[in-house]
């Protein structure tokens, strides 16, 4: 049940616009939609813990990401920095 | 970096060649193949068969949707609750597949195949990318990448059971948001795209600790109001 509805949500949203070209200012606010929807998972990825807000070693693990993507680190140095930063402090404390 | 010397140092976004697009998708991939490996560890451990886990990674593919069922069994509840909480995870797919809907074109099976893959890591992957090909490349690559590590990963955990370490002692939970941030940062400059993630972010955040798992990231979508409502006021204040 879950492996099928969760299959529907994604061909729902693949397939919904058929062979149409929606109209530009639709297109334009479709195109947009993983920009908040991707913040809010790095948001919530790095700030929460269950139900509850935190901050721990996955903030500065966020920082030191941000650094990185500032300048224009690599993809492969900004993730494992990431990874790094956060196994390194849980390590020490 | 194997780039020749100078050839795209100075250009504002390089187009990013095959090599660099299958080495990112590889390193993504295999990220989500050792919570792969926890997935199969944790589902063993709620009491699923080794071939129910590693169906629901197959069928499933969607990881947070499979946690969070996996959890709710695990803890007892009933099966009902788990679908539920775990297609409330999935929701925000159908939002991911509207935006990558012109890239996945083709045959409709092809398009159906896709569909199996629109998740997180393909669709960051993809948007990320301005050239429609190399998104298109991105896409395909990260997805296949995913699913195959992922399930690699699964049938590891399955078997293996407990024997196994714990990928947040490597840091690896906090490689998600690290490289999800790299790969949305370049989409910042559209128009609209910096208040729709702020916005985005910031409801989300304000939800957690109120809203069912699942619900704080679909609700984000909402940033793209302020995102669409701001682009179009500076398009008008420039003519």
């Amino acid at each position: 049940m879950l492996a099928g509805g969760a299959y529907v949500l994604k061909a729902v949203g693949l397939l919904a616009t058929g062979g149409r070209e929606p109209s530009p200012r639709v297109s334009a606010l479709l195109a947009l939609l993983p920009v908040p929807l991707l913040a809010a998972l790095v948001a919530v990825q790095t700030f929460s813990s269950e139900k509850e807000l935190v901050l721990d070693a996955r903030a500065a693990a966020l920082a030191v990401a941000g650094v990185g993507v500032l300048f224009r680190a690599p993809f492969l140095v900004v993730m494992l920095a990431g990874a790094g930063t956060a196994a390194g402090l849980r390590a020490l404390g | 970096m194997s780039e020749p010397e100078g050839a795209s140092a100075e250009r504002e976004t390089p187009k990013r060649g095959g090599g660099s697009t299958a080495r990112d998708a590889l390193a993504i991939g295999a990220a989500t193949g050792v919570f792969g490996v926890s997935f199969g560890v944790l589902a063993v451990a709620a009491g699923l068969s080794v071939g129910m886990t590693c169906a629901s990674s197959l069928l499933v593919f969607t990881g947070a949707s499979q946690f969070a069922a996996v959890g709710v069994i695990g803890a007892g509840g009933s099966p009902v609750a788990a679908v539920a909480g775990g297609l409330l995870l999935a929701a925000r797919n159908t939002a991911y597949g509207l935006a990558l809907a012109p890239l996945v074109r083709g045959g409709p099976l092809r398009r159906l195949l896709g569909a199996q893959l629109v998740i997180d890591e393909s669709t960051a992957m993809a948007t990320a990318r301005e050239d429609p090909d190399d998104a298109r490349r991105a896409f395909w690559l990260t997805g296949l990448a995913v699913f195959t590590l992922w399930n690699l990963g699964t049938l590891i955990g399955a078997l293996a059971g407990g024997a196994l370490g714990d990928p947040e002692a490597l840091g690896l939970d906090a490689a998600f948001p690290a490289a999800f941030l790299a790969l949305l940062a370049p989409q910042l400059r559209r128009a609209g795209a910096g208040p729709a993630a702020l916005a985005g972010a910031l409801l989300a955040v304000a939800l957690v600790p109120f809203a069912p798992p699942g619900l704080p990231i679909l609700a984000a979508a909402l940033g793209v109001i302020p995102g669409v409502v701001l682009a179009a006021k500076r398009r008008r204040a420039e003519h």
